[in-house]
């Protein structure tokens, strides 16, 4: 992995803050963030819920306005879609088939429908689901709707693949099935990714990093690389090492704030 | 079985119906002028279709309902669908929603007959009225409930202009709130297509008129019976319409 990292980042976020004003009230989500991603690095953002980890993933994707800072994006040239996002929820159309929300974001790129229809098809093989696209969502699986708002996210070829929660509404050993996919995509297409969890073993799992907000409004608390080489197995002893330091890091962030 | 013996009970409940009907003349209870019984009804049935008479008044009364229909389902879906997307397009016209929406379509027909005439113009735009606010309303909730997590999917994905919006969210997330409005629009406009064609415009409805005035209530029947047939019918193809729109629904 470190070998595919070039040294300039692909997102540089800088003093980024968001608050809203609601009732008279000014309510500050996030304050003065940094934070800089590497091309092709496996990013996790851990912390607890409400400290603004989704805010960063919906400033980037442009559904909430930043109050201030700045987000530096160096995305390919020809890069229609620099992000995608995948939501908590799966948010299927559950008026298209399964092939068709697959092929939601290409429309309007300039590809026929024949072509939108093939890419579609190429990413639900991707993640496994190539029989399936003639499906409605709603005759899926939590599992199965949750790998198609990722091939949802990676037809329209983005550089960075935003993911907020994407597991958390999941069963344990979905959960773990589609971590271990979610390494083989990103081994397969070299994507940038930036994952949003609370869930400590997912974090430690997936991560080249993690960095960790915590406070109210949230701050970047502190940050460390997860070394253990890939494939990763959750029973390893490093890997569990490494979830141990992250577990102690967050509740000296705690005692702190 | 037990959908067998509704079957059963519905055809028995209807017989003894047609059956108390029949005897309320007969038995000099009623004049048969004032209620004639069903089982002169065919003939007199036939009798307009061997005229020509039948066909004529259906095949106009289908075109008001359908133009109509189409007319005042098409200004209410546009409108309720402006409505339901823009705020201050329904501040704009909420007093005047308010003025215009408590008149009912009847009380149009002096203006419908002065600006069009009897003509079936003038048929056509009592029914479109009459079609308009169900389907405005109905589009106007709709687009209102849909789920604003799909709209973000749509900006998500960089498609955030009002048309993409409406066109690969809004409108199908609204479909089925519009459809329940058009199916009551599709029996509320056989109601507004009597009531226009009684002031003359040919067809069902003024051949009621016309027959009534001679007493042949054996006709106005027929004419009846003809428009709960021709309902029954645009209701079923509406609903089999419906189910296959929506079939992406669990």
């Amino acid at each position: 992995m470190p070998e595919s990292i070039t040294p300039e980042p692909i997102i540089s976020i800088a003093g980024l803050s968001l608050a809203y004003a609601r009732a008279g009230t000014r309510t500050v989500i996030l304050e003065d963030l940094d934070l800089d991603v590497a091309r092709g690095e496996f990013l996790v953002i851990v912390g607890e819920s409400g400290v603004g980890k989704s805010t960063v993933l919906r400033v980037l994707i442009g559904l909430a306005k930043p109050s201030s800072g700045t987000v530096r994006l160096r995305a390919r040239p020809d890069c229609r879609t620099p992000m995608a996002l995948v939501f908590q929820d799966a948010r299927l159309l559950p008026w298209r088939r399964v092939v068709a929300n697959v092929a939601f974001g290409l429309e309007g790129s300039g590809l026929s429908k024949a072509e939108r229809l093939a890419k579609a098809q190429a990413m639900l093989d991707l993640v496994g689901l190539g029989d399936l696209g003639q499906r409605w969502p709603h005759q899926l699986s939590g599992g199965q709707r949750q790998r198609v708002a990722i091939a949802r996210a990676l037809a329209v070829d983005p550089d960075v693949l935003l993911m907020d929660e994407p597991f958390s509404a999941l069963d344990s050993f979905t959960r773990e099935g589609l971590q271990d996919e979610l390494q083989r995509i990103q081994a397969a297409t070299g994507k940038t990714i930036l994952f949003v969890t609370h869930d400590i073993d997912e974090a430690v799992t997936l991560a080249d990093r993690v960095v960790v907000l915590a406070g109210s409004p949230g701050r970047l608390a502190a940050e460390m690389p997860v070394t253990v080489p890939r494939p990763r197995r959750r029973r390893d002893a490093a890997l569990q090492e490494a979830a141990r330091q992250l577990r102690m890091e967050l509740s000296n962030r705690s005692a702190e704030l | 079985m037990i959908a067998l013996r509704s079957t059963a009970l519905a055809a028995a409940g209807l017989l003894a119906f047609l059956l108390f009907w029949e005897a309320m003349p007969r038995l000099g209870l009623i004049n048969p002028a004032f209620l004639p019984p069903p089982s002169t009804i065919p003939a007199a049935f036939l009798n307009e279709v061997r005229l020509g008479v039948w066909g004529e008044a259906v095949l106009s009364s289908l075109s008001h309902y359908v133009t109509g229909l189409a007319v005042g389902a098409g200004a209410g879906i546009a409108l309720g669908l402006l409505s339901g997307m823009f705020r201050w397009f329904e501040a704009a016209t909420a007093w005047i929603v308010r003025l215009l929406r408590p008149i009912p379509g009847l009380a149009w027909v002096p203006f419908a007959i002065i600006w069009f005439g009897v003509q079936p113009e003038a048929a056509v735009f009592i029914i479109a009225i009459g079609v308009f606010w169900i389907v405005f309303f109905a589009t106007q909730g709709a687009v209102r409930g849909v789920d604003r997590d799909l709209v973000e999917v749509a900006q998500a994905f960089g498609f955030g202009s009002p048309w993409s919006r409406l066109t690969k969210i809004l409108l199908p997330a609204a479909t089925p709130g519009i459809l329940v409005g058009l199916r009551t629009a599709l029996g509320q406009a056989w109601m507004a297509v009597v009531a226009a064609e009684i002031f003359g415009v040919p067809g069902v409805g003024a051949r009621m008129m016309q027959a009534s005035s001679l007493l042949s209530t054996d006709i106005v029947v027929v004419y009846m019976l003809t428009m709960a047939a021709l309902y029954g019918l645009f209701d079923t193809a509406f609903v089999a319409l419906q189910g296959w729109l929506l079939r992406w629904r669990a």
